[in-house]
């Protein structure tokens, strides 16, 4: 079964509609790349599996489970919500990351604000800090950022900085991990510290949804493409079969653009 | 005559130290309270600020000191101060704090308008609470970026205490002045001009010593 479910997911800003009837599923440990001009709705689409948007329709179901669903607005408490939004992890184009902790700190502070709600958190403070910093310094690693944990972000590079943020959003072992965009904010050098990173979590089958302009990184990294057009899906498929052999005339006409340029 | 000017100014100054911390201490969480009405989703609430923000920064602030102190007793047939000095120094940490309060609300609103959306939105999308957010996220990077506009403000209130002389407390300015209009003295207006240098001085310091704190992140 998918693990991830969206069906006919609408969404308009005053009176024009960015998403018009979205639907997609996506399987545990498969990468998904949304690919598309600047305005076709890709990021809104993320947003909207975040929450940070709500949809106007549609339906959004995680394993199985019915997340929203836009024909029976439930009265929501913010401890739903919240318990929603850990489903899913995002990576920002512009990191985000919180400029007044360390490296260790931004991607350990979410996970220690929830240990603190738990009822033994007071009797086992320090076994349980010490275990969420360890936690923290084992997926900085991964990053290759071990030397960098007591350095704020306005210290490191841009490149380092998304790293960050990238185990900043696996802290809380999301089921779909999400990227805007997570290297149009950075120079081309730096653009493949991080696209490495994302290749390693698609080796360890980490379920992932990128927004992306990187078409090669797509179509090596992903395992399915979308592509999108003023707020439609316009193809989607096999990531190699969508890129390198797309069947609508707008896609071919977006990749060409891409290939030749 | 020195040391009896001393005296008095140090007396004038325990005065102007005691309206000038009750001020901060009440304006201080009503200002960041009047930042979150001003940008309240609820309109009437947000209009009704404005509005009060309006008349509060239209009018000046020896104006509103004389209404709040001598309102009350035409109004209501009893002065709800007491007619001594406690009495005169509530009425204008009243009419201070509201005061102040605007121009803070004004400062804060800058500084939580100040922290760019993705803070809060990455915030909200590691599952935390609005209150989480606001104290672990925002709030440090809103004091850093409204320490100087507020050290701007806190000076001129140290000054702006000497408009309680208007009402008769018996604060610095008044101490000094007290001694031209009995002896003639004009050398002890300069020296109570020292009184006031060295308490903003010692504040600059302070300030300086905040923002160098605060210097650590960007």
């Amino acid at each position: 079964m998918a693990i991830l479910e969206v069906n006919n997911i609408e969404k308009h800003f005053e009176n024009t509609k960015v998403l018009k009837d979205v639907s997609f599923s996506l399987e545990e440990g498969k990468a998904l790349a949304i690919i598309g001009s600047s305005g076709s709705g890709k990021t809104t689409l993320l947003r909207c599996l975040n929450f940070l948007e709500t949809p106007d329709q549609g339906k959004i179901s995680v394993r199985g489970k019915i997340l929203f669903d836009a024909s029976r607005p439930a009265a929501e408490n913010e401890k739903d919500l919240r318990t929603k939004r850990l489903h899913f992890g995002m990576v920002f184009q512009s990191f985000n990351l919180f400029p007044q902790y360390t490296a260790l700190e931004n991607v350990t502070l979410a996970e220690k604000l929830l240990a603190k709600e738990e009822a033994d958190f007071k009797k086992n403070k320090k076994e349980i800090v010490e275990k969420i910093d360890s936690h923290g310094r084992e997926l900085l690693a991964q990053m290759g950022l071990s030397d960098r944990e007591g350095h704020y972000p306005h210290q490191l590079s841009g490149g380092q900085q998304q790293r960050v943020a990238i185990a900043r959003a696996l802290a809380l072992k999301p089921d779909i991990l999400c990227f805007d965009e997570p290297t149009s904010a950075l120079d081309p050098e730096l653009t493949g510290e991080v696209l490495k990173v994302i290749r390693s979590l698609a080796d360890k089958k980490t379920t992932m949804i990128i927004v992306t302009h990187e078409m090669a990184f797509a179509r090596d990294v992903a395992d399915q493409v979308i592509f999108m057009d003023e707020g439609f899906i316009v193809e989607q498929g096999e990531a190699a079969r969508v890129i390198d052999h797309p069947q609508e005339e707008r896609t071919k006409q977006f990749l060409t653009r891409y290939t030749n340029g | 005559m020195f040391w009896e000017v001393t005296q008095s100014l140090l007396g004038g100054m325990a005065t102007t130290f005691q309206i000038f911390i009750l001020t901060l201490l009440f304006a201080l969480p009503l200002g960041l309270l009047f930042a979150f009405a001003s940008i309240s989703k609820w309109r009437p609430l947000r209009y009704l600020m404005q509005i009060i923000v309006w008349i509060i920064r239209g009018t000046p602030l020896m104006l509103q000191l004389i209404i709040i102190f001598y309102g009350p007793g035409l109004w209501l047939g009893h002065n709800i101060w007491k007619g001594n000095e406690a009495g005169r120094i509530s009425a204008t940490v009243v009419a201070f704090a509201i005061n102040y309060a605007c121009y803070f609300s004004v400062i804060f609103r800058g500084g939580i308008e100040g922290v760019p959306a993705g803070q809060r939105e990455a915030g909200q999308v590691l599952g935390m609470t609005k209150s989480q957010i606001f104290f672990k996220v925002t709030l440090l990077q809103m004091v850093k970026r409204v320490v100087p506009p507020m050290s701007n403000e806190i000076i001129t209130l140290v000054k702006d205490t000497s408009l309680a002389r208007i009402i008769a407390a018996y604060e610095l300015t008044f101490a000094g002045y007290s001694f031209m209009k009995s002896d003639g003295l004009t050398w002890p207006l300069f020296y109570t001009g020292v009184f006031y240098l060295v308490f903003v001085g010692a504040l600059t310091l302070l300030f300086n010593y905040i923002e160098r704190r605060l210097d650590y992140f960007r």
